[in-house]
């Protein structure tokens, strides 16, 4: 396999890792806390996906867009029933009640969809196009288009709309986005429904490739070291950091026998500790420097 | 309600406060010495697995309830513990110098980790945990001169006075005075200045460092103290199950045991107590449950996940303090009887702090 090849199988399992990672991202911008749940939200959205498209067998398009209506609504009832009860209490309250809530929806879907591994047809399984000698299949093709679809969305919602200011706003200064008359509480569910309606994009994007079982959420765990290599702060640092581990875990793969077996499922947690040693600034990070002891 | 003069200085660190104390400990740990004489195997397994909980409790507690570093990869100084004491044994060490060894072993593996992971704070702390848990787990599998890989290893019964380990009220003594050992040192550790600089870092860093305290230093030690007990936790455990395989220090062992610390209450020993009883008993409790449930839930292997994540999210947002904080609450109403107030209990709720400044 060409170099290029593997360049572009990276790249498109890498936006997966940034669509999560830019979840992780938003949520961590706007109140400060990390959703350790985000993979388990992209699980439920590969199962809704498979519910609407593979058994209800609505067309893909309208199957997709409802799916994300549903997770993204999920998120937001998320925020105001249970989230936003420890905020203010210390970060460790958050963490453990993030991993809880991971294992709920975990312990849910395995209960009402079954162990079983799914698969539901999308217009893209199974197609690929040569393009140069380089072979291309539909799924990677469509994930890349839809997260740069998705990126470009984002963009315009957060720099045009008046919601999206309000939500840089209250992301800059939360005082100051009070006083000046925004929700910031329905601001704060706002973007936990955006983070949970990108997770449900992703899960759907992802589920050609990986079939749908309650496994996937450990791609919210490798969607970390994407987040840290972007900065954890930064919309663009997290797909850049995304796409990077994305490649070189294909690296690693391939050239698994230069290096030592089994580098390749932990590449990008080696990465997250190598740049959170060396570089915890990550490669984008808008901040002036991480607090060090 | 007892109220306590202090005539003498050693009252503020003393180990027990009063007799009291003194009697109603005293009368635990002689009703846990007799308790092989009552009870039947199965149970005393049961215990042993309890204290050996609560050993790695201790640990965990050490790290986040008193120093305020969360840990989500501490199954993996579990399984350097077990992994280092079955290879010893198999080698022909005797149990209590590999036992020994195991726990440095696991101390020096905390130091290692801790020193260039804990010079980060709050959220990245807990992801670069939990990578490490990621690559330990790993390790395990992929090591396979030291570790079996994925075939396991068998861990060798030691004799022990002649006889046999797997005696169950000998192994339960091995724990039941491994535990007593562990919360003697804990204690004495946390009533040292190294506890005490441990729970200024977890009240506010800024004035641990103003007074003198060494933060990155306290931090790396407290990460390898913790480490140290958990591996003894470890090495434990490896006798319990018997035969290791590298799956069993996942993830969800490492939650299970901030579980453990969360459900007991943060940041006192008597939780670790409470907590391991609470996660130990756990799985029998899941399994009288079912038979209440309709069949079609109750044969879901998705069940205990669930019941997992449900329990934690519950004690976060109802009982931060959890099952030992209850017991101060009830305690503390019955002292007070007609003039209890919610109020002493209540969270205190501190504004949003910012790191981006």
């Amino acid at each position: 396999m060409s170099l290029i090849q593997l360049l572009i199988d990276g790249i498109a399992s890498g936006c997966i890792y940034g669509l999560v990672a830019l979840g992780f991202v938003l949520i961590y911008k706007a109140t400060e806390t990390i959703n350790f749940a985000q993979g388990d939200i992209l699980m439920l959205g590969a199962f809704v996906a498979f519910s609407l498209i593979g058994v209800f067998e609505l067309p893909y398009i309208l199957g997709f867009l409802l799916t994300v209506l549903i997770i993204g609504s999920f998120g937001f009832a998320l925020d105001t029933v249970v989230i936003r009860q420890v905020i203010g209490q210390p970060p460790f309250a958050t963490v453990m009640l993030t991993i809880g809530l991971g294992f709920v929806f975990r312990g849910f879907a395995s209960i009402f969809w079954g162990t079983d591994i799914y698969s539901f047809a999308t217009p893209f399984s199974g197609k690929i196009t040569e393009f140069n000698g380089l072979i291309i299949s539909y799924v990677n093709l469509s994930i890349i288009i839809g997260t740069i679809v998705l990126m470009t969305a984002l963009y315009l919602f957060f720099t045009l709309s008046k919601i999206g200011v309000a939500m840089r706003a209250s992301s800059e200064n939360q005082l100051a986005a009070y006083y000046m008359g925004i929700p910031v509480k329905l601001i704060f569910s706002l973007i936990w429904a955006i983070s949970a309606g990108v997770a449900a994009v992703a899960g759907v994007l992802l589920a050609p490739i990986t079939l749908v079982d309650t496994s996937i959420s450990l791609i919210g765990l490798k969607a970390f070291a994407a987040a840290v290599l972007g900065g954890f702060g930064s919309i663009p640092g997290a797909i850049v950091g995304g796409i990077i581990i994305g490649v070189v875990e294909q690296l690693c793969g391939t050239y698994e026998n230069y290096l030592f077996e089994g580098i390749r499922e932990i590449s990008a947690y080696l990465v997250l500790l190598l740049v959170l040693i060396i570089y915890p600034r990550g490669l984008f990070s808008d901040k002036a420097e991480v607090k060090k002891v | 309600m007892r109220f306590i003069f202090k005539t003498n200085y050693d009252q503020d660190i003393n180990i027990v406060r009063h007799n009291g104390d003194r009697i109603s400990y005293g009368l635990l740990v002689a009703a846990m010495i007799i308790m092989p004489f009552f009870i039947d195997d199965f149970y005393l397994g049961e215990l042993s697995y309890v204290f050996i909980l609560a050993i790695a409790g201790i640990g965990l507690m050490i790290l986040s309830g008193y120093t305020g570093l969360a840990s989500l990869g501490h199954a993996a100084f579990l399984g350097v513990g077990a992994y280092t004491h079955a290879f010893l044994l198999t080698n022909g060490i005797p149990f209590y110098y590999s036992i020994i060894i195991a726990v440095a072993v696991s101390f020096f593996v905390g130091a290692a980790i801790g020193f260039p992971i804990l010079r980060l704070t709050g959220m990245y702390l807990a992801i670069a945990t939990l990578a490490f848990g990621f690559i330990a787990e790993h390790v395990f599998i992929r090591w396979e001169h030291f570790t079996g890989g994925n075939r396991g290893m068998v861990v060798p019964t030691p004799e022990f006075a002649g006889i046999s380990f797997y005696d169950s009220a000998t192994f339960y003594y091995v724990c039941l005075i491994a535990l007593i050992l562990s919360m003697f040192a804990a204690i004495n550790i946390l009533r040292s200045p190294t506890g005490r600089a441990f729970v200024a870092i977890r009240d506010s860093e800024i004035a641990a460092q103003s007074l003198g305290v060494n933060i990155g230093r306290y931090k790396a030690l407290s990460f390898a103290i913790s480490a140290g007990f958990t591996g003894l936790a470890g090495a434990l455990l490896a006798h319990y199950i018997g035969y290791l395989a590298p799956d069993i220090f996942n993830i969800f062992l490492s939650l299970t045991l901030l579980l453990l610390i969360v459900v007991g209450g943060m940041g006192s020993l008597h939780g670790t107590i409470y907590g391991a009883i609470f996660v130990g008993s756990l799985p029998q409790m899941i399994a009288i449950g079912r038979d209440y449930l309709p069949s079609s839930i109750a044969s879901q292997p998705g069940l205990e996940p669930l019941l997992f994540g449900l329990i934690l999210v519950l004690f976060i947002l109802y009982e931060p303090l959890g099952i030992y904080g209850r017991w101060l609450k009830i305690k503390l109403f019955f002292e007070m009887f007609p003039t209890y107030k919610k109020q002493t209990f209540k969270k205190q709720k501190t504004f949003t702090k910012s790191d981006r400044v």
